[in-house]
């Protein structure tokens, strides 16, 4: 198991040293002088010069890209062009609220989505099984945004329940953890639903009921357990998507984290902050998914480290 | 042949109500200038936000153009974006995947390069590719095209792998065919149901990429009738006028449906492997569903 976790961590550096390069090399082909761009529209010529020599944009290409790596190793990823301060700094404090965002959502997508999926599954081809489905289906087609325009107009514009923006309270995390969970935990349903009923029918699942167990265990001890495996796949996945994904929602409601960031810089085109939220969400991307790996080896035997 | 309907009806009925949703939008999207009863861009300000009925079925937006024919219009648009994004995805990534599995040489800087792209969430992808492009239509294409590229890379590579072994392959090798044949001629059309059906489960993704992006203001540029772009200009009224906020994402969120149901069917229909593999999938074969869902 450690040499496969350590393997398995090793693989995962191509595929970030891919992305630094691609994130990289994106940004080359940009149209505009990125020395101009630093320095506004009204600065003389003289200065441009100066601070492309400063940024290193006169030398080649090559040999910016080393550099920019020997940065990354030592954790610095330049400075925002709008703020001036690191991009460190600023990513920093949004990362922490898209976390929070994104474990609240995941919670309630699995918790919700387990719950509807086994009920489905339980009582399937009655009338709450056709209602669970529909419910899923749903929450697969509803755009994210506008399920947060329509709880916001009704929780906060009629009712007066919840607060539109921000994340200062905790009653602030009603509304954008319910959107951007919606998808996932319909997903998550119709996901334990179908392996559920894929488990249910099996030989020890029968025999457990056969010698007297009660449906309440048969149901979460036996056939969940087996059941669950797939599930753990599509939940590690969708929080990884969460933690970058997350970018109209957090639009939607202000929240101040990494998605709203990235959209404000795209709109400035403020490209070391564009780098830098792509790297994060890269990295976490990766991370997840080798957590998500190890994890279901660990829960599912069957599975042997070669 | 109403028989053949009826059961098709009782097997499949959300199926089939998908179908009929696909087929209203398509149909929808491509009359839409013959079918509108107001000129979509047109501009009435003492018709302002009316409410649905009478002279404009559907009600006006905040300037007064009619929401009926902005909503038909979206559709147009939207069939337009998301067919032609999915589109050059398919042909692309198809490519890749197949040239990828069929000539060693190429399989790893091609598919590590698809692993790189789908360790981002499809919207990131598209985010990025705008800010390097800039904004409008075109490039919103390209930037949606290029997020759906590794979901077919992945799924052609998978397919030609398992293709390429089998006797027909070697025989065609055999009687001295040029690679191009055998790809052309051999591997893709057995490869082409799965494909179909990827089409059909990736558009619903793509259209909503189109308008998560036009309503963050990134995507299609003002006046053009999207339903994104639509949402964005509600949100001052929705106060005063909710229902310019309801109508375009209900349109929105109509159409995905009636994707979504129809191509679970679809693929129940031509590939019924591909449901067993997805609902037991281990961690090598990521169901491609939980990759492609954009906007969240």
């Amino acid at each position: 198991m450690a040499i496969y976790a350590a393997r398995r961590m090793l693989a995962s550096v191509p595929i970030l040293l891919l992305a630094v390069t691609a994130v990289f090399f994106a940004f080359q082909v940009i149209p505009g002088d990125p020395a101009q761009l630093f320095v506004g529209p009204d600065a003389s010529q003289e200065t441009v010069e100066a601070v492309r020599r400063e940024l290193g944009l006169d030398r080649p290409v090559y040999v910016r890209y080393l550099e920019y790596l020997r940065r990354l190793l030592r954790g610095n990823l330049g400075l925002s062009i709008t703020t001036r301060l690191p991009v460190t700094v600023e990513l920093g404090s949004r990362f922490i609220n898209t976390i929070k965002l994104a474990v609240s959502s995941i919670v309630l997508a699995t918790v919700i989505g387990v719950l509807l999926g086994t009920v489905a599954a339980v009582k399937q081809g009655t009338m709450v099984d056709h209602v669970a489905t529909v419910v899923a289906l749903m929450g697969i087609s509803i755009p994210v945004f506008w399920l947060g325009l329509l709880m916001m107009y009704l929780f906060s514009v009629q009712l007066r329940l919840l607060p539109s923006a921000g994340n200062d309270t905790w009653r602030h995390y009603f509304m954008p953890a319910l959107s951007l969970a919606t998808f996932s935990l319909a997903f998550i349903a119709r996901m334990t639903r179908s392996s559920l009923l894929e488990v249910i029918r099996q030989d020890y699942v029968r025999t457990a009921r056969a010698k007297g167990v009660p449906e309440l265990f048969v149901v979460a001890r036996h056939a969940l357990r087996n059941a669950l495996l797939p599930v753990v796949i599509i939940v590690g996945l969708r929080f990884g998507y969460m933690l970058g994904g997350a970018v109209v929602t957090e639009e939607v409601f202000a929240w101040p984290g990494m998605g709203r960031l990235l959209v404000t810089a795209v709109g400035q085109r403020d490209i070391p902050l564009i780098q830098g939220a792509l790297l994060v969400f890269a990295a976490s991307f990766v991370v997840v998914n080798m957590v998500v790996d190890l994890l279901y080896g660990y829960l599912d035997p069957q599975i042997r480290y070669q | 042949m109403s028989r053949t309907l009826r059961s098709l009806w009782r097997l499949h009925r959300l199926a089939v109500i998908g179908a009929g949703v696909v087929l209203l939008f398509v149909l929808t999207g491509v009359a839409a200038p013959w079918i509108v009863p107001h000129d979509p861009n047109q501009v009435n300000v003492r018709a302002a936000l009316r409410r649905p009925g009478g002279e404009h079925l559907l009600g006006t937006d905040s300037i007064g153009r009619d929401l009926l024919s902005r909503v038909i219009f979206g559709a147009r648009v939207s069939l337009y974006i998301s067919a032609s994004a999915v589109g050059f995805g398919m042909a692309v990534g198809v490519t890749l995947g197949m040239l990828a599995a069929y000539y060693q040489r190429l399989d790893a800087p091609v598919m590590r390069f698809m692993d790189m792209l789908l360790a981002f969430p499809g919207i990131i992808v598209a985010l990025t590719i705008i800010s390097v492009l800039g904004r409008g239509v075109e490039n919103l294409i390209v930037a949606i095209a290029i997020v759906q590229v590794p979901q077919f890379a992945r799924l052609a590579y998978g397919l030609t792998l398992g293709v390429k072994s089998r006797t027909f392959v070697e025989a065609a090798v055999a009687t001295g065919a040029s690679d191009w044949l055998i790809l052309g001629r051999h591997i893709l059309p057995n490869c082409l149901a799965p494909i179909v059906v990827q089409v059909s489960l990736l558009i619903p993704g793509a259209i909503t990429t189109a308008a998560s992006l036009s309503f963050l203001g990134l995507g299609v540029p003002p006046p053009t009738a999207e339903w994104g772009a639509m949402l964005q200009n509600s949100l001052q009224w929705s106060r005063l006028a909710p229902h310019v906020m309801v109508i375009p994402g209900l349109a929105l969120m109509l159409v995905v449906f009636g994707f979504n149901v129809f191509g679970d069917g679809l693929r129940d229909a031509l590939d019924p492997r591909l449901r067993q593999v997805r609902a037991t999938a281990p961690s090598g074969a990521r169901p491609a569903a939980a990759g492609s869902p954009a906007g969240t």
